[in-house]
């Protein structure tokens, strides 16, 4: 295995910096996010690097759920700062990190325990890496799923409240909203199945190839982590625009937009 | 026995309103744009949350579920929205409406929404509505878009429905003649609240 110098980094950190020169010269408005983003990547990896290490060292069950439960709320907080337009009060964070919660979790738990049966079955090694990568991806389809919602909704207010004025029930009158969202937000990771290997070699599988791993034996790591990304996002963001369109509405199924913010 | 009674209704910039519709009556109701109408119409078919109570027959509107209660108290728009591609698709079970009663022919049923005319579209909805048997009929400027002749059709099928299923109609126009011929009694919306009545 080839090690990295920090001036490796360096010289991949310039491409950064010419991206956001061309984000800057073309007035995207992008650029600060850009390059605070990157800054980010660092800082947080390097972190995480350390953390990994020593709760490598110390396989305890508490540091792991710990660990994940900061995964969950960091993931949670992303989701909503991604929204233009958010649920307002603890709803905008509660609704993807409890939808995260249940399918991200029981999905990485499932994997620990029964497919790859590590002992014990919190084994950090397998457990952090894997919760990482489905956590993350369902992120991804939490966060675009609820945008959708939540934006189809607000341009769609008359839409909705003409077919509630009908006597059509709140379910209904959003339904083609709920489930074009679910669709949006199922689009990457179906992308991602379908291009596998093909366009692009996926993250984990090249990081265990280039550490050095049998090819095949990375592929069917590969195989198992994107089934249970795409369960866990599939699962994930039915679950949070499910709540998210009952939220919408109150209990006597009028259209509530007063409990979206204004678009930020 | 269709009665619309609404008491103390109170909504930002709106109200408290009461009023009463008996069976089979029209209540016409005019005023300034920006006055409340629509609001208190919003209320009443109880799509934006508000204080007070309706009552219909003297059944308060909580004991009815939500659809239920739009679907007896049907709501016009000015503006109407539809939601799919072609009209019959509106209209449940895709049964057509009976649209010669207000001079549209049948072809228009399989058009595209959007390549209707607002005046044509404002008719639709109409029978959209009656479509589904309301029992209070609450019309926000149903005729805005249409030409004289249409107006008349207009007029002229609640009437009908209004004498058939003795529903109750709060119609807001802003045309005071045309309150004149189709209700009994009228009340005046400024700043949210009724200011007295004219008749």
């Amino acid at each position: 295995m080839i090690l990295l110098s920090p001036l490796d980094l360096a010289l991949a950190a310039v491409l950064i910096l010419l991206a956001a020169g061309l984000t800057h010269w073309m007035r995207i408005g992008e650029t600060a996010s850009l390059l605070f983003a990157a800054a980010r990547t660092v800082v947080q990896l390097l972190l995480i690097g350390y953390v990994l290490k020593a709760v490598f060292g110390n396989a305890h069950w508490l540091w792991v759920t710990l660990l994940g439960l900061f995964m969950l709320i960091v993931a949670g907080r992303e989701v909503t700062v991604r929204q233009s337009r958010r649920f307002t009060g603890a709803w905008s964070v509660a609704l993807g990190s409890f939808s995260m919660f249940i399918s991200a979790f029981s999905v990485t738990i499932l994997a620990l325990t029964i497919v790859i049966d590590a002992s014990p079955w919190y084994t950090p090694q397998y457990a952090i890496p894997l919760l990482g990568m489905v956590l993350g991806n369902t992120m991804n389809g939490v966060s675009l799923g609820l945008d959708r919602l939540t934006q189809s909704a607000s341009d769609k207010r008359e839409i909705i409240e003409a077919r509630l004025m009908l006597g059509h029930r709140a379910a209904d009158a959003i339904a083609s909203i709920r489930s074009d969202s679910i669709r949006v937000g199922m689009i990457p990771i179906i992308n991602a199945m379908a291009a596998a290997g093909l366009v692009s070699l996926p993250g984990m599988m090249t990081g265990q190839i280039l550490a050095g791993s049998d090819p095949v034996e990375a592929v069917k790591y590969q195989i198992l982590v994107m089934f249970l990304i795409a369960a866990g996002s599939i699962f994930g963001t039915a679950g949070a625009v499910w709540l998210g369109s009952r939220r919408l509405f109150d209990q006597r199924e009028r259209l509530r937009l007063d409990r979206l913010s204004d678009k930020t | 026995m269709n009665s619309l009674r609404a008491q103390n209704i109170q909504a930002t910039g709106l109200g408290p309103v009461s009023l009463e519709i008996e069976t089979g009556s029209c209540v016409g109701l005019s005023g300034p744009s920006g006055g409340g109408k629509t609001r208190l119409m919003r209320c009443l078919a109880d799509l934006d949350p508000h204080q007070g109570t309706v009552l219909f027959n003297g059944t308060s509107r909580e004991s009815f579920n939500p659809s239920q209660w739009r679907s007896k108290v049907g709501l016009l728009l000015a503006e109407s929205f539809w939601w799919s591609e072609k009209v019959l698709d509106h209209f449940a079970n895709r049964h057509a409406p009976a649209l010669e009663s207000l001079n549209l022919s049948p072809v228009v049923l399989e058009q595209p929404v959007r390549q209707l005319s607002s005046g044509q579209r404002q008719r639709l909805a109409l029978l959209r509505l009656l479509a589904n048997h309301p029992e209070v009929l609450l019309l926000d400027e149903p005729t805005a878009n249409l030409d004289h002749d249409n107006i008349e059709r207009v007029e002229t099928l609640i009437a009908n429905y209004r004498a058939q299923h003795s529903c109750c109609v709060l119609w807001v126009s802003h045309d005071g003649k045309q309150l004149d011929r189709v209700s009994e009694s009228q009340l005046i919306m400024t700043n949210g609240r009724l200011q007295g009545s004219v008749s």
